[in-house]
């Protein structure tokens, strides 16, 4: 139990102070480092609290994959010269105040009512070995997930595709002057569209490029 | 203090989703920090789910959190890809600078 405390404010003051960084770096590639350290101690948190699956498809499909994307996104842009401006821009903004006031109000309620609630009795005695233990978690993530959440695992899958489609979609250019190989003018080209037969005279030759 | 249960776990969830409120309204740099905020308060959610789906011991919270993490990855990948168009018209993404709709 004291080990168990111990493991969860350490990793939970890690995500807190990295999330207070990602909102605060001046730098977006920092920020997004502090975003991968944040996805990966809350996998942490995850495993720990007995949600294995979870943490590591949290960290293939965060760390693995978004993260990396932002990276990308950073870097192809020149964010650089916006390094300075910090909390600032060159207008005034009326947002900052009411942000932080709009942002410490949500985090009172949700602070009373989560942290402060008076939970049933079964629910706050740590049981999180209650699972049956002759199954992993992720053995009764696939019991459930494929036989009763079938039509939202498929749905989950459409929304990626079409999430890929879009992403193609908003980001394709056409490019001038650039030579593409098209397969159906080539396979549908006949004969006499490309060959032509001459009668050539005697001593006056063709002219081939007309 | 010593003994964590699941108000805890809670707690920190709500610290996380406030501090992702907080980072997209405070935000003046890019529009990225932005999308990195709300990328926060989904996993501020998927705590809340996990943690409630261990101490009430049903699985279906995970089954949840799946479901957002797929939402998630494909939000991160629409709103960077309209991020790049942008920046590809534009030439900057400051949010500022950002006012065609006069919102």
């Amino acid at each position: 139990m004291i080990a168990h405390a111990i493991f969860f404010y350490f990793f939970s003051i890690i995500a807190i102070i990295s999330a207070i960084f990602v909102i605060v770096s001046r730098n977006t590639v920092h920020a997004v480092f502090f975003l991968i350290l944040d996805f990966i101690s809350i996998a942490c948190l995850f495993i720990m609290i007995g949600a294995e699956f979870l943490g590591m498809m949290m960290l293939i499909v965060y760390v693995g994959a978004v993260a990396v994307l932002f990276l990308f996104v950073v870097m192809l842009m020149n964010v650089t010269e916006q390094k300075l401006s910090w909390f600032r821009g060159t207008k005034k903004s009326g947002h900052i105040p009411t942000g932080l006031i709009v942002g410490s109000v949500i985090l009172l309620e949700l602070v009373v009512i989560a942290g402060g609630w008076k939970y049933r009795n079964t629910f706050s005695e740590t049981k999180f070995l209650s699972f049956d233990e002759n199954f992993t978690n992720t053995h009764l993530i696939g019991n459930v997930m494929y036989t009763d959440y079938i039509h939202l695992f498929q749905v989950s899958g459409i929304i990626l595709l079409l999430s890929m489609i879009g992403a193609i979609v908003l980001t394709y250019r056409k490019r001038e002057g650039v030579k593409k190989q098209n397969y159906f003018d080539q396979v549908s080209r006949e004969r006499e569209d490309s060959v032509k037969l001459v009668d050539v005279e005697f001593d006056k030759g063709v002219k081939v490029d007309d | 203090m010593i003994e964590i249960g699941l108000g805890h776990y809670l707690t920190l969830g709500a610290i996380i989703f406030s501090l992702g409120t907080l980072g997209i309204f405070l935000n003046r740099k890019n529009v990225i920090v932005i999308l990195m905020s709300i990328e926060l308060i989904l996993l501020a959610v998927n705590i809340n789910l996990v943690s409630f789906s261990i101490y009430l011991s049903d699985i279906t919270g995970q089954i949840f959190t799946m479901l957002i993490l797929t939402v998630a990855a494909a939000e991160a990948a629409i709103g960077l890809a309209i991020i790049v168009s942008y920046y590809r018209n534009k030439g900057s993404i400051r949010v500022e600078e950002i006012d065609e709709m006069k919102g």
